[in-house]
């Protein structure tokens, strides 16, 4: 089956001519040589994929071109140069109609500063999708208070934004992306506007609506421990470029490039890795007493400091052995012994 | 970043600065003067045979539009439907017999209606100021005159903003449309409101058509702007928003874009508004009936005490109109419980139509509340001239404007008016491409030396200039009033804003209302004329000082205090100089002010393009209308290119913006 997105050398460059200047572009020039010919590199030179159902998270600083590149995916920027497949369709050859069409009935986003239409109450605001599409007013009612009352936003369907706390307007936010069942969600640092505390709260319930929906994601943010937490895969983004894209727990023990270490060594370690990740195939006899491949390596904690064995057998959630699990390793990463 | 850096580095590497080319063309103009009894003729004014024939040009284009390309049958036709409408809004406010015949409603229930309209916008403060409004303007026997006014203005008002929205739209959609506009906007704006009169006559008819025309033309202008303003400020999230839901063009800009741009689009209704009521009653000069031509025949007779009757009237009305549709600005929309009955979702309209019926029906029983007569009314025109006249005749303050009358006469204004006129023509314009050397750079003097050689070459020069010496002396002093003023009133954080206040409402005030105590306390003369002027351009000069003060940012102040400042080291050194971008926002204000003012104050008597300007409306004379208001409007603009210029370099020197 076809990826849910293809992105293939994809180039997005900001300057007088950019399809010119990508034309004739020698080798790979850096960053600073593209900025110093008077272009942008907004998105540099972009390989990725992402699975049905993935969540995959797009991680860098600002500037780094995160935001750039999820506008490319969902083409509220027309790509300079490379091509980029939704659902096995080529985006950038859909006519104005069509890709109208591909929004009112795949996509969905939510942006970092809400987005709200400030005239509208929560409900008009969460049923815009559907109004656009020409749905009857009945059917979007129905629709809407469904999203809203997902959300947790029962209550407050006539209020406008403005009464709104910032954690209730990014709910609207969300809400409004949902009503048209998008199979492809696109989430701009959503939580990023919030405070610490709503910010957690929310990423829980965004986990738990993901658990009930199982979209195919693609999350910005500039937050690594909300990558971490969120995150089937992690693409880290550098000056318009992926430097790295893998699973949490790969990124965190073998970054790829100096750039993603500096990132990784700020971070508990042993809150990501899991037991899968640095188990070895099961070679000892016994099985007494296994870990959880899912346990983080801080859950295991107390059973790694008191259980006296070298190996120590891992579990999958089937109940099979599926490997062992290094004590010494395992140790290592806990306390951050290099 | 790195181009203006760029630029910075550029201006300073050049070996002449700005203010010695300045000093140089002001050295030529002083050898230029000195040299003036063997100068040729054609340096000191330029003369009458070179003088081309404009007016005459002018004259064959406008008929060669209005008959050849027959323009005017569509301008009748459109005045025609104009007229239909405004015989409708006449009929129904003061009674005209006109089709449909059912008015005139009471005022009565007019005043309940827009009490009710008030209270929905703003609350009960509102609500009393507009019924005081109303019953203040009914009681003083005044309805007519008001509705006679009001029933142009309910239709040029409108007019206005939808064309001004249509054209807002166009401009922010196409960069070339938006291109093209700005300088005919600059030039509407600056161009006098006589200038709209007379092609406003003569294309549609006289009276209220002709008068709605103009009004509704001088009145687009800040609409355009503002609408484009708003839909440009629309957060891009908002719009990328509008697109991932799906919308088309067409649903993006009804139901995202223009929603979106709300505030700033009912902010441009409030302006279109005011400058409505302002130039309904400066139509009065065309002949249109209402409150602006009593007020015109009344100070005509120097019947002072029913001017200042019109006068409170006319300010009661702007004041209630800016605070009415400002309250629309800020009014945000306010949600109904669910399941709320429909009659308390509507319960402003309904209250409105039951009362509007109630008084309908009371005024049949008393018909007091339907038209308050003559004999009724609560007038005391001549009792308030009598008073007045006593105040201006006790000694001590006659003695004060009579001797402030002969003291800026003989020693200042005369004086530099002379001085004005003795100048060559060729000096003259030096001094000015001088001044905008300095100021702004070499682009802005050279547009400045053009304009002001465009006006000598229309034979006007002399006009032109008694024109500019009036406005430079009212501005001149203007500024020494209204700064220290401003500096005053923001020593006080509630005094700030008690000023501030004040010069709002002012500034929503009719020009005309300018010349009422001008000529109470001048009579008729050049010092009036300057005072009116004064006291219209002070206005601006304050509050753009206060402001300027005020957006001064705390930090840097608290670090002056901390480096051991004094308030008057604080206030020279660190908040006056950051604060001037803002007060040279306040000092163009002022200079157009003054320009717009000192052609009204023709009225009171004066020697200028405004007197001919003003003469010309008794005829048909279109040419020679259109070239004194160009001549006019290039003065204003030359100013204006200046200042805006010089604000705009200044500002991004200290980084504000």
């Amino acid at each position: 089956m076809a990826h849910a997105i293809t992105a293939k050398n994809v180039w997005k460059l900001f300057g007088p001519k950019p399809e010119q200047y990508l034309a004739n572009m020698q080798g790979r020039p850096s960053y600073e040589k593209i900025q110093a010919d008077g272009y942008i590199a907004g998105v540099k030179d972009v390989t990725i994929e992402v699975e049905h159902g993935e969540m995959l998270v797009i991680m860098g600083l600002s500037g780094s071109g995160k935001s750039t590149l999820v506008r490319c995916l969902s083409r509220l920027h027309d790509i300079t140069g490379g091509s980029i497949n939704v659902d096995g369709q080529d985006i950038m050859s859909l006519s104005e109609k069509e890709l109208i069409e591909l929004r009112r009935s795949k996509m969905g986003m939510v942006f970092q500063s809400f987005g709200l239409l400030p005239h509208r109450t929560v409900l008009d605001n969460v049923a815009f999708p559907l109004e656009m599409r020409g749905q009857d007013r009945h059917d979007r009612r129905e629709r809407a208070l469904e999203v809203i009352k997902l959300v947790g936003l029962e209550g407050r369907e006539e209020y406008f934004p403005r009464e709104l706390s910032g954690g209730q307007q990014q709910r609207v936010g969300i809400a409004r992306s949902l009503a048209i069942e998008p199979d492809i969600w696109f989430l701009d640092e959503p939580f990023s506007a919030l405070d610490p505390l709503i910010r957690r709260e929310m990423q829980d319930e965004f986990l738990r609506l993901q658990e009930i929906l199982g979209k195919t994601i693609v999350f910005i943010t500039h937050d690594f421990d909300e990558a971490l937490r969120l995150a089937d895969r992690i693409a880290v983004m550098k000056d318009g470029s992926v430097e790295q894209c893998d699973t949490p727990d790969q990124i965190v023990l073998n970054p790829a490039t100096e750039y993603v270490r500096k990132f990784t060594e700020e971070i508990d370690k042993a809150r990501v890795v899991t037991a899968a990740a640095i188990m070895q195939p099961h070679t000892m006899p016994s099985s007494e007493s296994p870990v959880a491949a899912q346990a983080t390596l801080r859950e295991l904690a107390k059973t790694l400091v008191n259980d006296s064995r070298e190996v120590i057998p891992v579990q999958a959630e089937d109940g099979t052995i599926v490997g062992q699990l290094q004590r010494q390793v395992a140790l290592d990463v806990l306390f951050g012994a290099d | 970043m790195s181009a203006t850096q760029d630029l910075e580095y550029r201006t300073t590497k050049s070996s002449i600065s700005n203010a010695q080319i300045a000093l140089l063309l002001v050295i030529a103009a002083v050898v230029l003067a000195c040299l003036k009894p063997w100068l040729p003729a054609w340096l000191i004014r330029v003369p009458v045979e070179a003088i081309p024939p404009y007016e005459g040009w002018l004259d064959a284009l406008f008929n060669f539009i209005k008959d050849d390309l027959g323009l005017i049958h569509l301008t009748r036709a459109l005045s025609d439907a104009l007229e239909n409408v405004l015989d409708v809004t006449a009929n129904l406010l003061y009674g005209r017999r006109r089709w449909p015949n059912i008015g005139p409603i009471p005022w009565s229930a007019v005043a309940a209606v827009v009490a009710v309209l008030a209270y929905y916008l703003g609350g009960w403060r509102l609500a009393a100021l507009a019924a005081f409004t109303c019953i203040w303007t009914a009681s003083i026997g005044q309805w007519d005159l008001a509705m006679q006014t009001m029933s142009v203005l309910v239709v040029a008002a409108p007019i206005a903003i939808l064309t001004g929205l249509i054209f807002g739209i166009l401009a922010w959609r196409y960069r070339t449309f938006d291109k093209a506009l700005r300088p005919v906007l600059s030039v509407l704006q600056t161009l006098p409101f006589f200038t709209y009169l007379l092609p406003a006559v003569i294309f549609f008819k006289v009276g209220p058509t002709a008068g709605a025309v103009a009004t509704i033309v001088f009145a687009i202008p800040p609409m355009i702007l503002m609408t484009t303003l708003g839909l440009r400020k629309v957060p891009e999230e908002i719009i990328e928003a509008g697109k991932m839901c799906g919308s088309t063009k067409w649903q993006m800009l009804f139901r995202v874009q223009l929603p979106s741009a709300r505030t700033e689009i009912l902010v441009g209704v409030n302006q279109v508004i005011m400058l409505c009521l302002a130039m309904v009653v400066l139509t009065a000069f065309i002949g249109m009936p209402g409150l602006g031509a009593k007020l015109l025949a009344m100070m005509g007779s120097f019947k002072i005490g029913r001017s200042f009757e019109i006068g409170i009237t006319i300010v009661l009305l702007a004041i209630m109109l800016d605070r009415m549709s400002k309250a629309w600005v800020y009014k945000q929309p306010i949600h109904f419980q669910r399941g709320a009955p429909w009659w308390r979702k509507h319960q402003f309209a309904l209250l409105g139509f039951a009362l509007f019926v109630v008084f309908i029906l009371l005024s049949e029983l008393f018909p007091i509340l339907s038209e308050v007569t003559r004999k009724q009314s609560l007038s005391q025109g001549k009792e308030i001239d009598k008073a007045i006249k006593s105040f201006l005749a006790i000694d001590g303050i006659r003695a004060v404007t009579e001797w402030l009358r002969w003291f800026l006469n003989v020693w200042v204004l005369i004086p530099f008016r002379n001085a004005l006129l003795w100048i060559p023509t060729s000096a003259f314009i030096l001094v000015i491409m001088a001044f905008g050397w300095w100021l702004a750079g070499k682009r802005e003097a050279l547009i400045a030396g053009l304009f002001f050689a465009i006006i000598a070459s229309t034979g006007w020069w002399d006009r032109a200039v008694i024109t500019l010496y009036t406005v430079i002396s009212a501005v001149t002093l203007a500024t020494l009033i209204g700064i220290p003023l401003g500096i005053l009133a923001s020593r006080s954080p509630r005094w700030a804003e008690r000023t501030l206040l004040a010069c709002d409402t002012a500034q929503t005030f009719p020009s005309f209302i300018y010349l009422i105590p001008a000529i109470m306390l001048f009579g008729v003369n050049d010092v009036a004329v300057v005072f009116s002027i004064l006291i219209f351009a002070t206005v601006p000069l304050t509050r753009y000082t206060i402001e300027g003060l005020r957006t001064v940012p705390a930090e840097i102040t608290e670090a002056s205090d901390m480096s051991g400042a004094n308030k008057k080291q604080k206030l020279s050194f660190v908040q006056l100089p950051l604060a001037l971008p803002t007060m040279a926002v306040g000092f163009n204000q002022a200079i157009n002010f003054a320009f717009f003012m000192v052609i009204i104050a023709a009225f009171i008597g004066t020697q200028d393009l405004g007197q001919e300007l003003q003469r010309t409306l008794a005829g048909t004379d279109l040419g020679k209308n259109f070239v004194l208001g160009m001549d006019v409007a290039l003065m204003a603009l030359s100013f204006d290119i200046i200042v805006r210029k010089w604000t705009e370099t200044r500002k991004k020197a200290l980084g504000l913006d």
